[in-house]
């Protein structure tokens, strides 16, 4: 690992992550985070399905590169991906949807991808089209901080956000190492499983956003199961975000566009004022 | 060729291999008196390491410390060694196939009777060593991926004789095909889940497996058939192979007073290759070859021959050759061997491969049916598919060997051992199916051209 600052942290300068948690913060609120694979299930609907995102109360989008081998999502989010890859989908297009929204829009756009696509186009190369198209920087499923120099190199470089996963069964000396390696915020699993909508996200959640934070995480915000405004103002007492990511790839899947916009709107609720806490 | 752009060769396109080949050749290692045996990971060069969510790393962690100390734990190793030869069939022989040999030059063959053990190949050597691990760390329930069911049924094995829950997921469309082996596995107590995603192919399997591991890791240890994957697995599985090259290499010093001058395995994920491989690594006059499976030829794009024709990437928690398109997309892979029929590849093999100490080459499907043929008539061993390659392979050796010969010296002064990993009963309905030996509309035809492997 780098001896790089520790930017979670509010010397976070140049992050668009953590400018928009910020932004929420200010608010008295939890940021509202938003994931859709892009190319489902064309790149024009996933741009249009951004914008109304950001119009319609996300504070960040997070798009994922669909993969051939999507080891930490369920159900719903692979046959998503499948459907955006047999329609086509290449990885080059995932900076035209970067562009997209981020020419329409003042939301943050992350990037959610396993690691080989990027290690086949390389590192840089990825980092730099990334950068140039608008985007913040990576969320990073299944790249560990231990095997990312070269993109902690690049990003630093860069100015990009580095999204690390931290979960119920990390270690706290890992927790510290992972909270350290990570630029905008802290991605906390709510439970010990894959991608999916779930009735309760369980007291785990509660304690990884503990554990991050007493690890000296200024963001840290819950993923995994969440699906409805219930369980976003929920997380949202004590996490510093809330990423809904299944839930709204049904709803765009069912419903379009319109759909994906109503549902933000719904969960955006969640976040009203006086819901925020999270800051340690 | 299909649309999948994939890459025609890696030479010239991945300034990482060639540094690898540059900075450290294994005649440099030998050379210098370094060992190339145990090498114990995360990374064997540049492949390797823990390309894994982060909730899976502590139990990756924990598998970690309890193989360390098994390993120096008396008690451990004689209950390895216990299983080995009162319940696996250890040692297993080491046979002259002299009439097969005629096929391979002239030179000397001898066959590892991996054939022989219970369970019918090698795979029983690692499940045996994993089952118990997963005991010593209190854990109640096995999962596991297969392709044909090999490694499936050896996995219900291991669990049934150890007291252990056993879940083994495999493509929907392989639990049709080899519906024999699905019930092989529920005779022997596990669950079979078939697997829908994806290609619906091994690599989904093991997509799934990690699913349920990352959901079910406190009572649940993932046990991984091949020696690819995430660290500790790599160096772990061979570790419970390495009795493979330990025994062959006293055998075959036994039987001819001196080491081969070539051994031959074949290479899916590579486990009984490196297995074998490892009891030959330091010996540098012993030449290592790993034969790949070559489909329908690898210029056809319909192959397995991930180290031939792949490049370096990352799949299923490893850093390795991979068979994958421009996009870093992995490929599908095409084998008459269900067991060769694998995108990626362990990196140690990878490893062995960049600084030359093994070499890998592409077998046919076509020229390993016609060695398949030749062992079952020479010899009265009907090998596997898997194992056919590695025999084809040694056909082309001797062949070479034998050609290389210098004035004075016989052919039958070359020596070489053949990994024969696993026996082929369970691959008769493919192999009458090829060979067209049955009858019209028999039910066995219809098995046959479904890909059945008995």
């Amino acid at each position: 690992m780098t001896s790089t600052v520790q930017s979670s942290g509010p010397g976070a300068t140049g992050s668009r992550a953590a400018a928009a948690i910020e932004r929420a913060r200010s608010e008295n609120r939890a940021a509202l985070i938003g994931y859709l694979p892009a190319g489902f299930p064309d790149v024009q609907t996933t741009i249009d399905a951004g914008i109304a995102m950001a119009r319609n109360g996300m504070d960040l989008i997070e798009v994922g590169i669909p993969y051939s081998d999507p080891v930490m999502d369920g159900r719903v989010i692979q046959e998503a991906t499948v459907e955006a890859l047999s329609n086509g989908f290449t990885v080059s297009e995932i900076f035209a949807v970067v562009e997209g929204i981020t020419r329409s829009t003042d939301a943050a756009v992350l990037v959610m991808t396993y690691w080989n696509p990027v290690m086949r186009m390389g590192v840089r190369a990825f980092a730099e089209r990334l950068a140039a198209a608008g985007g913040a920087g990576l969320i990073t499923p299944d790249l560990i901080p231990d095997e990312a120099s070269e993109w902690l190199e690049v990003s630093e470089e860069l100015g990009l956000d580095r999204v690390f996963l931290v979960a119920p069964s990390t270690s706290p000396e890992r927790m510290r190492s992972t909270v350290e390696a990570s630029r905008g915020f802290v991605y906390a699993v709510s439970v010990m499983g894959v991608t999916g909508a779930r009735s309760s996200v369980g007291a785990a959640a509660e304690a990884v956003v503990a554990a991050a934070h007493e690890a000296g995480a200024e963001r840290v915000c819950v993923g995994l199961g969440v699906s409805t405004a219930a369980q976003v103002r929920e997380i949202g007492a004590y996490a510093d975000g809330v990423i809904v990511g299944t839930a709204l790839v049904a709803a765009l899947r069912d419903g379009g566009v319109d759909a994906v916009a109503e549902l933000t709107r719904e969960l955006s609720s969640g976040t009203a004022h006086g819901s925020a806490g999270g800051h340690p | 060729m299909t649309d999948m752009h994939q890459d025609t060769g890696r030479q010239g396109t991945d300034a990482g291999a060639a540094d690898a080949i540059d900075s450290g050749t294994a005649e440099a290692f030998l050379s210098h008196d370094e060992s190339l045996r145990h090498a114990p990971g995360p990374y064997f060069g540049s492949y390797g390491g823990r390309w894994m969510p982060e909730s899976l790393i502590a139990a990756l962690d924990e598998l970690q410390d309890t193989f360390e100390k098994a390993k120096a734990d008396p008690e451990f190793t004689a209950q390895v060694t216990e299983l080995n030869q009162t319940y696996a069939g250890r040692p297993s022989l080491l046979t002259e196939a002299q009439r097969f040999a005629e096929h391979c030059g002239g030179v000397r063959v001898f066959l590892k009777r991996e054939d022989l053990n219970h369970t019918g190949s090698h795979k029983i050597n690692n499940v045996l060593g994993q089952a118990l691990l997963a005991k010593r760390m209190g854990k109640t329930r096995v999962i596991a991926e297969t392709g044909a069911g090999q490694h499936g049924v050896a996995s219900a094995t291991a669990a049934a004789l150890l007291g252990l829950e056993c879940v083994v997921y495999m493509g929907a469309e392989d639990t049709r095909r080899q519906a024999l082996n699905v019930a092989r596995m529920q005779l022997l107590g596990a669950t079979v889940v078939p697997v829908t995603t994806g290609s619906q192919t091994l690599k989904d399997a093991i997509n799934d497996a990690l699913r349920d591991w990352v959901a079910n890791v406190e009572t649940t240890h993932y046990l991984l058939g091949t020696a690819a994957g995430a660290h500790p697995f790599p160096s772990m599985v061979r570790y419970f192979h390495e009795v493979i090259g330990e025994e062959t290499r006293e055998q075959i010093l036994e039987q001819t007073g001196r080491l081969p001058d070539a051994v031959c395995a074949c290479v899916g994920g590579g486990s009984n290759a490196i297995g074998m491989f490892h009891g030959f690594l330091d010996d540098r006059d012993v030449a290592l070859y790993g034969f790949e499976a070559g489909g329908d030829g690898v210029e056809t794009g319909r192959h397995a021959a991930t180290i031939t024709l792949g490049r370096p990437g990352v799949l299923h928690g490893a850093r390795s050759y991979l068979m994958q398109d421009q996009d870093g997309q992995t490929m599908e892979s095409h084998s008459i061997s269900a067991g060769l029929d694998y995108p990626g590849v362990g990196p140690e093999h990878a490893f062995l491969a960049d600084i030359g100490r093994a070499k890998y080459e592409p077998i046919t499907d076509a020229e390993a049916m016609d060695a398949f043929t030749v062992l079952c008539r020479t010899e009265g061993i009907i090998p596997a598919i898997e194992t056919a390659h590695a025999l084809a392979g040694a056909m082309k050796i001797g062949q070479r060997l034998a050609a290389g010969l210098e004035p004075g010296e016989q052919a039958a002064d070359r020596v070489i051992v053949v990994n024969l990993s696993g026996r082929g009963d369970k691959d008769v309905a493919t192999a009458a199916g090829y060979f067209d030996l049955l009858p019209d509309e028999s039910a066995e035809q219809e098995i046959a051209e479904e890909g059945e492997q008995l």
